[in-house]
């Protein structure tokens, strides 16, 4: 199994969703987040002051899938999160030991 | 005996009501500029004096400034525990009830101290603020109160300076600016400022809280006229107006030199109109008003702007904006004040009375001093018994956790403690 978390722009985050769907991922967690790489900040004013903002918003989507179906899970991510503009974000791929669903105790890919 | 007018009655009733209701609204104009940790530190050092200011005025203050005056200096205590304040008017207001009165300038007395606390956010000691907040409302507020407004040296009584100030621009704005600014040399800066961007946690709130600030004005400035009466439309036309223009007055330099007009911007531009017609209302046209409101804004956000380079870290703009705002209005007072709105005030240097300008600065500069000796003394003394300024963890925790062991917003919406 894998962890594929995508750090995406916030308004992407119901394109990502829905082309996650798709592919058939069931569940996700999101996060608010903040962060900065080659998009770096922006300037904000307040009373005459300028302040150079370097934590950009984000939104982070965990989602975890069977080996098998990575390459989907992040093609459809990489579609939907697409903007062309800096600053659409990165995607992280991480091997996964194991899942449990606390409810039934079920693991592995059962639990997914 | 004078009568009592159930016009004038309902009016400074209602007008004490609004000026009330400007305290809470300045915890949320100031609550929304700071850090989240230290927004109720923040709310509390200005809804705190609704407590503390209004027990302290009742059994003292009200007397010390409106009290029968005592060598033009300071009212005496014939009204001390507010004896005798009842049904029948003060010789201050001849057509409402003594209470009514009273109750009006209660209100002002609670804003002035609260509006101080700005200027030294996110670092004064609890403790500290509430010895410094007593004792500066009896021993600073009240006797500015009494020489411009209580019967001394520098209002309309016999051989008074006659300086104008219709609804407290020196007693109020330049006293608690001046004052803002003693704190802030006194106590020093926040830890990290200026290098680490402070940013405004809620910006809707400081908006929300200015808007109330605007909404009391009218109650301020129009209730000043002590009646229900045409002085009163003209000071609640001029406040609005003033308003306006200090909008513009600040956003338009703002929109030329940064590319971009604020919400920000337009909230402070705004009070700083509030301020500086705050000692003409009464006295003046509405084309003067607009002048005052837009020179209110427009030198304030030039100031505002001139901070970085002045050194020391008002960090609301207390300063800037009362204290600056605060000259403006009570000059400009001198130059377009007309008996022709307010028979009871007098001509200013456009209407042929250049020495009015002169009794507007004697009036500033008095205010100036006393003021700001007088708090210097009181944060000496302040400081040496209870402290003036958090320790450095509390001021790195923040004031909510360390002052008032309370959290203001919870990730989980406290759904998570336990009793221990």
């Amino acid at each position: 199994m894998k962890m594929v978390s995508a750090i995406v722009k916030p308004f992407k985050l119901e394109e990502v969703k829905e082309a996650l769907r798709v592919v058939g991922i069931q569940g996700m967690t999101v996060t608010e987040t903040r962060g900065f790489g080659r998009q770096r900040g922006h300037t904000e004013v307040y009373r005459g002051s300028e302040y150079q903002v370097d934590f950009v918003p984000k939104v982070k989507v965990d989602v975890i899938c069977d080996d098998d179906q990575l390459s989907q899970v992040v093609d459809a991510i990489m579609t939907a999160a697409r903007t062309g503009k800096i600053g659409d974000g990165k995607i992280f791929v991480l091997p996964v030991e194991q899942v449990y669903r606390i409810r039934t105790g079920e693991m592995g890919p059962d639990a997914l | 005996m004078p009568e009592i007018d159930t016009g004038d009655t309902a009016w400074i009733l209602t007008s004490a009501a609004l000026v009330m209701f400007m305290t809470p609204g300045l915890a949320l104009f100031y609550g929304g500029l700071v850090r989240s940790k230290n927004v109720l530190g923040t709310y509390m050092q200005s809804f705190f004096a609704l407590g503390l200011v209004s027990i302290l005025f009742m059994m003292f203050g009200y007397t010390l400034g409106f009290g029968s005056d005592v060598g033009s200096i300071i009212g005496g205590l014939d009204f001390a525990f507010l004896k005798n304040v009842g049904a029948e008017p003060s010789p201050l207001a001849p057509t409402v009830p003594h209470s009514v009165y009273m109750i009006f300038q209660m209100m002002f007395a609670v804003i002035t101290p609260a509006l101080i606390t700005g200027a030294v956010a996110e670092r004064m000691k609890f403790k500290g603020y509430v010895m410094f907040m007593a004792l500066w409302s009896i021993l600073i507020y009240s006797p500015v109160a009494h020489w411009v407004w209580g019967g001394g040296w520098l209002g309309f009584s016999e051989g008074g300076v006659a300086a104008l100030d219709f609804a407290g621009g020196t007693v109020v704005h330049i006293n608690a600016g001046i004052a803002a600014l003693a704190c802030i040399i006194y106590i020093g800066k926040r830890k990290g400022y200026p290098h680490d961007a402070i940013r405004p946690h809620n910006v809707p709130m400081v908006i929300l809280g200015a808007s109330i600030l605007w909404f009391g004005w009218f109650g301020f400035n129009g209730g000043s006229a002590l009646g229900a009466n045409g002085v009163a439309g003209s000071a609640f036309v001029a406040t609005h107006l003033g308003a306006a223009a200090a909008m513009l007055g600040w956003l338009i330099p703002e929109w030329i030199q940064h590319k971009t007009p604020t919400t920000i911007g337009a909230a402070t531009g705004a009070v700083a109109g509030l301020v500086a017609i705050t000692p003409a209302a009464g006295f003046v046209e509405p084309w003067a008003a607009v002048l005052i409101g837009f020179a209110g804004g427009l030198v304030c956000y030039m100031f505002v702007a001139l901070k970085p380079k002045l050194g020391y870290d008002d960090s609301l703009d207390v300063v800037g904006v009362h204290f600056v705002g605060g000259i403006v209005g009570a000059l400009l007072t001198g130059v377009f004040a007309t008996t022709a709105i307010n028979a009871g005030g007098a001509d200013g240097l456009l209407y042929g009375n250049p020495g009015q300008v002169v009794k507007q600065l004697v009036a500033v500069v008095a205010t100036i001093a006393y003021s700001f000796i007088g708090s210097m003394i009181i944060l000496f003394v302040t400081d040496k018994v209870v402290g003036v300024r958090v320790s450095e963890d509390d001021e790195m925790i923040g004031l909510d956790l360390s002052q008032h062991s309370e959290t203001a917003y919870t990730a989980e919406g406290g759904a998570t403690a336990s009793h221990g």
